[in-house]
């Protein structure tokens, strides 16, 4: 019977010896102040942050978890499912840790941020502006930069009142890795800007030279917007001005937080060509914001199958017992297994390269491989067997586990 | 036949990680059939496209990127074409076919006024591309010698952001409520509400993508725009039979019988072998019982579903051509 094919050549030596992740190791030291999670949508971020959490908080640690978009029944099981903002207590944790979690409420987050910087009068203002409204609630970036404010306020508060020894956050899934990182840059970039600049003061300074330019600019936007459109846009910012230093000051606190010893970054992905290359985005990039990255974790690998039988021969043998098997009545089923054999020995191979073409361009990043499970995780259990597989325990059968609940 | 006749603009939406953008691209080559062209178009400013079909990142600017599947008669097949809409590039044509504004479409640029509409002024950025959607599907004497295309593709915002993202005269209206671009955007919401468009979600069998599908499909449904089909993407190979899969997920399949089929082809391995395939298959039965759950709820949605599966080997071009077909014979396109 002939073996697996290996690799010859210059990368035989090493196929994709990505040195391993000790997420145990990450979650036990106490320097660890701020386990961030980031990757592209539908990885599994948040069931990795929840998983990590809870298996922080399990091993001793005060931890609190910052959520984006949960399902529906993890939010239920977590006791979160109520968006009131505030980080509750997660009822079922053993041990002497303890964890909380909440959800993150973009719009609420950021309406705190304006009520706390601005006078009643002025704040009521801008939370009725439509611009502040759109900027709020939809703009592409609000919510990264939401999920870092709020984690800055619960970083302040826990040191203030010791209630947190660990925050994990989860990140909203950006349209590309860059949004969370420019978030906070492109809100104050925006508002710093030329155009802004000239909103405010258009007879102003230097300005006034190029009142001539901005007239054919603010009638060429009234006839296509309207005249509404730009008094609002004044409007809004002229009562965001004032609240804007607190803004820049927050982020720049933020993102230095980030930069710091304690924080850990993980980059989360599953075996796929367009998560791996987001993911590698993710590495690069924080590798060139020198933010301190921990490590990659892939989920939803699938398990490589016991016993040493290629594809090719298991779907030759598949098509022999078709032709050679009358009289026996398991032959269909044993040609099917063969059959989903050759499916599952295809996918790890695929998903082997993959991943040995990730190590090979970033051969030092740690990785933790996440087999698939065979449902979704939908309570602490199920966050349990997740944090165990993390940490490299010997996947349970988890299959029976899920056979047995329907 | 297709079940969507009359559509000329279809909208390809899911939750990340679902393979919609596959799907739009599998959905565009089908399409494209009997010398029709068809028109792909992506938003997200990501490529996909390029990478999809191998070639290189496209501009602004409709390039042709293959030709389509041919039919089951082998009539000649028609073309795909490919754009990536940017959202400065979009606003610059905006302003020179509909105002002429050469001289000021400068200034508003200098003054960054065109980065602060594309990348901050709030839906700004969604009528911009949406208007750019609705121009191809809508060709006019303006655009001159474009081609004017059977049907438009899109690769759109996920499930999340769908409704945000062609609710356009909602959003526009709001901030300008009188002048041209609120006009503007009224006539591209009769279209997107019309039974020209349909919106398709792209869904995987787990819980929580059927979740948000039905969410979205409720979302889109209170807006007023049409629901088109769900595509079931990336199903699991059904290589046990129905009657043997409760078996198998209880551990329970002949053993023996397996051993003794196993033995007469010659496949060696001894007992190792064999229990590593009936764990395999009892694996593989828990996870299509949970299919199966979540396709009765997609089937409960009520709306046309169409199903794909899962390519052990990944998508490559020739991969895309085998998901046309698919969908055309399920009479998607």
């Amino acid at each position: 019977m002939s073996r697996p094919h290996h690799r010859v050549g210059p990368l035989a030596a090493a196929p994709g010896s990505a040195p391993v992740l000790d997420v145990d190791a990450l979650l036990d030291d106490p320097q660890t102040g701020i386990i961030v999670c980031c990757g592209s949508g539908g990885v599994g971020k948040t069931t990795t942050s929840a998983a990590l959490a809870l298996r922080a908080a399990e091993r001793g640690r005060k931890v609190v978890v910052l959520t984006i978009d949960p399902a529906r029944r993890l939010a239920q099981s977590m006791g979160i499912a109520a968006l009131d903002n505030t980080p509750r207590p997660v009822a079922g944790v053993e041990g002497e840790g303890s964890l909380d979690a909440m959800m993150l409420d973009m719009k609420r987050t950021f309406d705190e941020v304006v009520e706390s910087q601005a006078s009643p009068e002025k704040a009521q203002q801008i939370l009725e502006n439509p611009f502040y409204v759109a900027l709020s609630s939809s703009f592409a970036g609000t919510q990264e930069y939401m999920a870092m404010e709020k984690l800055g306020q619960l970083r302040r508060d826990a040191q203030r009142d010791g209630t947190y020894d660990l925050i994990v956050v989860d990140t909203p899934p950006s349209r590309s890795a860059l949004d969370f990182l420019d978030a906070p840059d492109r809100l104050s970039s925006f508002l710093d800007g030329r155009f802004v600049k000239l909103l405010l003061a258009p007879a102003r300074g230097p300005a006034r030279l190029m009142t001539a330019g901005l007239g054919i600019v603010t009638s060429a936007l009234s006839k296509i917007l309207g005249g509404a459109f730009l008094r609002d846009l004044q409007t809004f910012i002229a009562a965001i001005d004032t609240v804007f230093g607190g803004f820049r000051v927050r982020a720049q606190q933020t993102y230095a937080l980030l930069q710091a010893p304690g924080t850990a970054f993980l980059v989360v992905a599953a075996p796929e060509p367009d998560a791996l290359r987001e993911a590698a985005y993710f590495v690069e990039r924080l590798g060139q914001e020198q933010m301190p990255l921990a490590g990659l974790v892939v989920n939803r690998a699938s398990r490589a199958p016991l016993g040493d039988l290629s594809a090719d021969e298991a779907m030759a043998a598949s098509a022999r017992l078709k032709r050679e098997s009358a009289g026996s009545e398991t032959a269909p089923v044993t040609a099917g297994l063969l059959r989903l054999h050759a499916d599952r020995a295809r996918m790890v191979e695929r998903e082997a390269t993959l991943r040995e073409r990730f190590a090979a361009a970033h051969p030092s990043i740690a990785t933790a491989v996440v087999p698939a499970l065979a449902g979704d995780v939908h309570d602490l259990d199920g966050l349990r067997v997740v944090g165990g597989l993390l940490a490299g325990d010997v996947a349970g059968d988890v299959a029976g586990d899920v056979a047995g609940e329907e | 036949m297709s079940d969507w006749p009359r559509v000329r603009l279809h909208v390809v939406t899911g939750k990340g990680g679902t393979g919609k953008s596959t799907v739009a691209a599998a959905l565009a080559l089908a399409l494209a059939s009997h010398g029709k062209n068809v028109l792909l178009c992506e938003v997200e400013g990501r490529q996909g496209i390029a990478r999809m079909f191998d070639v290189d990142p496209l501009p602004f600017e409709e390039r042709r990127i293959a030709a389509g599947l041919t039919g089951a008669d082998g009539a000649s097949p028609g073309a795909v074409h490919a754009l990536h809409i940017d959202p400065e590039a979009a606003l610059l044509e905006y302003l020179s076919l509909y105002y002429r504004l050469g001289r000021a479409g400068r200034a508003l640029d200098k003054f960054g006024v065109v980065e602060f509409a594309t990348t901050i002024a709030p839906g700004v950025r969604d009528v911009l591309l949406t208007g750019k959607i609705y121009e191809a599907v809508q060709r006019n004497a303006r655009n001159k010698g474009a081609i004017e295309y059977d049907a438009v593709v899109l690769d759109a915002p996920p499930t999340g952001r769908i409704t945000q993202f062609l609710n356009v005269s909602e959003v526009a209206g709001g901030l300008a409520k009188v002048g041209p671009i609120k006009n503007q955007s009224d006539t591209m919401m009769t279209l997107f509400r019309s039974p020209r468009t349909a919106i398709h979600f792209v869904t995987v069998l787990e819980e929580m993508p059927v979740q948000e599908t039905a969410d979205g499909i409720e979302e889109v449904r209170a807006a007023g725009l049409p629901v088109g089909g769900v595509v079931v993407n990336l199903t699991r190979p059904r290589d046990l039979r129905v009657k043997d899969l409760g078996v198998a997920r209880r551990g329970e399949l002949d053993r023996d019988g397996v051993a003794a089929d196993l033995a007469r082809v010659g496949v060696a391995g001894g007992d190792t072998m064999v229990d590593g395939l009936l764990h395999e298959a009892q694996e593989h039965a828990v996870r299509r019982a949970l299919e199966d759950s979540q396709r009765k709820l997609v089937k409960e949605l009520d709306v046309p579903s169409y199903e794909l599966s899962r390519l052990p080997q990944g998508i490559d071009l020739g991969g895309l051509y085998e998901l046309a077909a698919s969908l055309r014979q399920q009479g998607l396109a």
